[in-house]
């Protein structure tokens, strides 16, 4: 017979914690952990949205003078990438979806009062912190940030002398890196247990809503991933500290011999892309999941075939680790090899289609209510679209030879893990906001918000495409000082004004979200009308998350517009009822 | 311990997807990354050691035949976990605090072992190049040259060794804090001043030392913020990292050691 983790209850059995500290600051309830994520992704991503500000003034106005950076020098240039790709990728598409919504619904959709392990859970996020403020010391130490990428590709990334940026800035770039990684293994570890062990009664695996389904499988990735990660960042800090040559090949800097021999770069991207690739699906699942979710309540109908999306996001967790050859293609990896990969990252996207024709199907002949959080679902959809259409062609060999290391590669990525894991989390932002905060956002403002985001991203990311097929290369920052590339300047010059105005509209945003957190019209406990087991608690839910009970599931998370029920929605906790579709 | 809130109303609860409790399958989740985690190192070595034409095969016979010796150490306290486990099951604590403690005198002499090994290795040249300099001592051996001409050797050794070193060590303080609990904590900040103050400084384990005290302050955290008597799952659990441990070294032993070993 299961028994279960008593950390959680014994905490909830002494009641709420009182006191400013235990309540907010070392709290062990995961809606404090999950808002604490969330909040820490919130201050990241405008620390990375300012850094490609930075970046895209750079392109078009070479010689401007800059804040907190003053004149921008080519190696500026690549600190200011590597640290925005890495806060971007790190400490936003990986932290919010997971660590902030994860933290706070799984639990509460699955009926549990917590986390399996809370403590684990509260260390999880400060390790994530501490990740942070080690990573934003890098701004400020001699010889400043790193150069290397957020790929921090040896031997540049390995050496102390190959660059003003990769003395100390660099160490403290791995250790954050490192430290990252026992925070999100810490947290994979929670998420696995929980969903395995603390589901409520009623509540099977094939009755838990996609969005658990894809926070558990994210975790499953991470659980894998993370810890690859970890040792590739330790062998790069030994590289670098106490003179192992992993990474370095003999190679001279500045005509001087390095005193390395014998490594291999190609070791580096090895363990970093078996680790890289599926952490771009651990940033996109949970969008996916939340997708999914908000189509089916706002189109009042039930998923279009759960099953086939269960397993599609298991198959693309399990294809995931097969084709990290696909960064490689350039790195002279054998043309079988390369072939091998090939078909395999195609393979992916069949899953990858599955769940898109299961998303449209959701939608059609829906009776849609075209709420913000189902604008932005659908703007999800829209962008995974967009962007994963450029993927095949970069999965072939021949194409990548071309087009790696250009600006196409940047539109694949931004399009469909950049942009559309941040629609993932704006959706649910405003779907959830209500029961977070029990007040509704503004929706005139929110809706502005949606268009001027979705037409911005497609404004930014569209003709980087074309930047790209014209060679223009990535991670280059002399925009006038090549004749074919100041040709493309006028597409800079586009891509520029259309960054502003995009991210001037976020702080629509996040006005909306702070005043309304105090000056919302008050929500109702289930303003969506939808089924999951997080709208039958209150608003915002108690410290245990249901008061005392745990719900008793009897139907699955689906059930709009049931012929025969009394209302178009059949909550996951009500009476059992034997849909006939 | 307070799980007794549950077992009172189970069937709240869906019964588990593996029928065990929580902590059990974190620890099993915990080792699952783990195991990625040493083969991603295992992997590097093995990427070395391919792509090097000529991988020296210098560990003459005194290190093989230590390693044994500390491969015999290891097997034994994989037994003694396993009793240690059998006691508890039996709710006989004595019992179970004696095997552990038999366990943690086992890992004690693998580490004790490793360390005299390591430090051989390093006064007879097999070096890093960061490692400071062993003072008075000009060493002649094979393994300076190793170190010289194949620098993967000593990184992909030390690396490997040195992980599964730290693993151990940790280990050996787990299952302390679950035998002893609060009175292992003086313990361990002994053995850290013991660790520090009768190591030479040029030795790896001077500043390896610290790892104790950290893990005596860690501990002391843990032990203040649940203070609780460990049950027979506690140990349990404990015993699957032990054994997990254990079974690292059985490929690290071949791959590293037999696999480089100096035949005549
Ligand atoms: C049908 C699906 C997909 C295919 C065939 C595909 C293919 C590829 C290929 C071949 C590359 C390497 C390009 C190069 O460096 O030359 C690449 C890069 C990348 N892809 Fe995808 N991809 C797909 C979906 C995705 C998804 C869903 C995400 C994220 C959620 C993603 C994120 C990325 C990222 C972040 C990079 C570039 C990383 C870097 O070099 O900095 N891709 N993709
Ligand atoms: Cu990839």
């Amino acid at each position: 017979m299961a028994t279960h983790e008593s950390a959680a209850h014994a905490s909830h059995a002494h009641g709420a914690p009182q006191g400013f500290i235990r309540k907010w600051i070392f709290s062990l309830d995961h809606k404090v952990i999950g808002l604490q994520y969330y909040f820490l992704a919130l201050t990241a991503v405008f620390v990375g949205m300012f850094l490609s500000l930075l970046m895209r003034i750079h392109l078009i106005w070479p010689t401007a003078t800059l804040p907190f950076f003053g004149e921008i020098k080519p190696e500026t240039y690549l600190s200011l990438l590597t640290m925005h790709g890495t806060i971007m990728v790190f400490f936003v598409l990986t932290t919010a979806p997971q660590g902030g919504f994860g933290n706070y619904f799984l639990p509460i959709q699955i009926g549990a009062p917590d986390m399996a392990f809370p403590v684990l859970n509260m260390l999880s996020f400060w390790t994530t912190f501490l990740g942070f403020i080690v990573l934003l010391a890098a701004f400020v130490v001699t010889g400043g940030a790193p150069l290397h990428g957020w790929t921090g590709y040896a031997p540049l990334s390995a050496l102390q002398s190959a660059g003003p940026g990769e003395g100390l800035g660099a160490d403290l770039w791995i250790t954050s890196i490192a430290i990252f990684c026992i925070g999100a293994l810490m947290g994979a570890l929670n998420f696995i247990t929980t969903t395995l062990d603390m589901r409520a009664k009623g509540m099977t695996m094939m009755r838990m809503p996609l969005t658990v389904w894809a926070w558990f499988v994210t975790a499953i990735l991470g659980l894998l991933a993370f810890g690859v990660l970890l040792s590739a960042g330790i062998l790069l800090l030994m590289d670098r500290n106490l003179g192992t040559s992993f990474f370095v090949p003999l190679v001279t800097v500045n005509g001087q011999l390095t005193g390395h021999k014998g490594g291999s770069p190609l070791l580096w991207q090895h363990l970093f892309w078996f680790f890289g690739h599926p952490e771009v699906y651990i940033a996109i699942l949970p969008a996916m999941g939340m997708c999914s979710q908000l189509l089916s309540v706002f189109s009042r109908k039930p998923i279009f075939g759960y099953k086939a999306m269960v397993y599609a996001i298991m198959a693309i967790g399990f294809l995931g680790f097969m084709v990290w050859g696909h960064h490689m293609f350039m790195s002279g990896m054998s043309p079988y090899t390369a072939f091998a990969f090939s078909i395999m990252t195609m393979g992916i996207g069949v899953p990858s289609a599955i769940k898109t024709f299961n998303w449209l199907g959701t939608l059609m002949r829906g009776r849609i209510r075209f709420t913000s959080p189902m604008l932005f679902a659908i703007g999800f959809v829209s962008l995974f679209v967009t962007g994963g259409i450029s993927g095949p062609f970069l999965a072939q060999p021949v194409l990548d030879i071309y087009l790696h290391e250009t600006y196409f590669v940047i539109a694949h990525f931004h399009l469909i893990m950049g942009v559309a894991s941040i629609f993932g989390i704006f959706a649910a932002t405003y779907y959830w906001f209500p029961k977070m905060f029990g007040r509704m956002m503004n929706e005139p403002l929110a809706k502005l918000h949606f268009w001027l985001t979705f037409v911005g991203a497609y404004a930014i990311f569209m003709p980087m495409h074309y930047y790209g097929m014209s060679a223009g290369l990535r991670r280059y920052s002399q925009s006038t000082e090549v004749a074919f590339i100041l040709k493309l300047l006028p597409i800079q010059r586009f891509i520029t004004i259309a960054a502003f105005i995009t991210i001037a509209s976020q702080f629509i945003f996040v006005i909306n979200l702070f005043w309304s957190m105090f000056k919302g019209a008050k929500a109702s406990d289930n303003p969506w009308e939808a089924t999951t087991l997080e709208w039958i608690t209150a608003t915002p839910p108690p410290h245990d998350n249901f008061g005392g009970r745990t719900p008793v599931v009897n139907n699955g998370p689906y059930e709009y517009s049931v012929p025969g029920a009394p209302r178009d929605f059949v909550m996951q906790s009500d009476p059992e009822i034997k849909p006939k579709h | 311990m307070a799980d007794s809130a549950l077992h009172d109303i189970p069937s709240v609860y869906e019964p588990s997807l593996f029928g065990t409790y929580s902590k059990k399958i974190g620890m099993w989740l915990f080792l699952l990354s783990d195991s990625l985690t040493f083969g991603a190192l295992l992997y590097a070595y093995s990427y070395g050691r391919i792509s090097t034409a000529n991988w020296p095969t210098p560990f003459h016979s005194e290190s093989i035949v230590n390693a044994t010796i500390m491969t015999a150490f290891l097997l034994t306290s994989s037994l003694t976990m396993v009793l240690a486990v059998r006691a508890s099951v039996d709710h006989n604590a004595k019992a179970q605090t004696l095997w552990l403690l038999a366990t943690m005198a086992c890992g004690a002499g693998f580490i004790i072992l490793h360390g005299r090994e390591w430090s051989n290795l390093i006064a007879e040249g097999l070096t890093l190049p960061m490692f400071p300099k062993v003072l008075g001592h000009e060493a002649a051996s094979e393994f300076v040259n190793v170190s010289q001409t194949v620098p993967q050797f000593a990184s992909t050794f030390f690396t490997l060794t040195g992980m599964h070193m730290l693993h151990v060590t940790l280990g050996v303080i787990y299952l302390g804090v679950v035998a002893l609990r609060r009175k292992f904590i003086p313990i361990l900040l002994v053995l850290w001043l013991v660790a520090w103050l009768t190591t030479p400084a040029y030795s790896p384990f001077h500043y390896g030392a610290h790892v104790l005290l950290i893990a005596a302050i860690v501990c002391a955290i843990i032990l203040w913020l649940k203070p609780k008597v460990y049950d027979s799952s506690d140990v349990e659990v404990a015993g699957l990292y032990w054994h997990f441990v254990d079974l690292v070294w059985m490929f690290i032993f071949p791959l590293v050691y037999l696999m480089s070993a100096k035949i005549l």
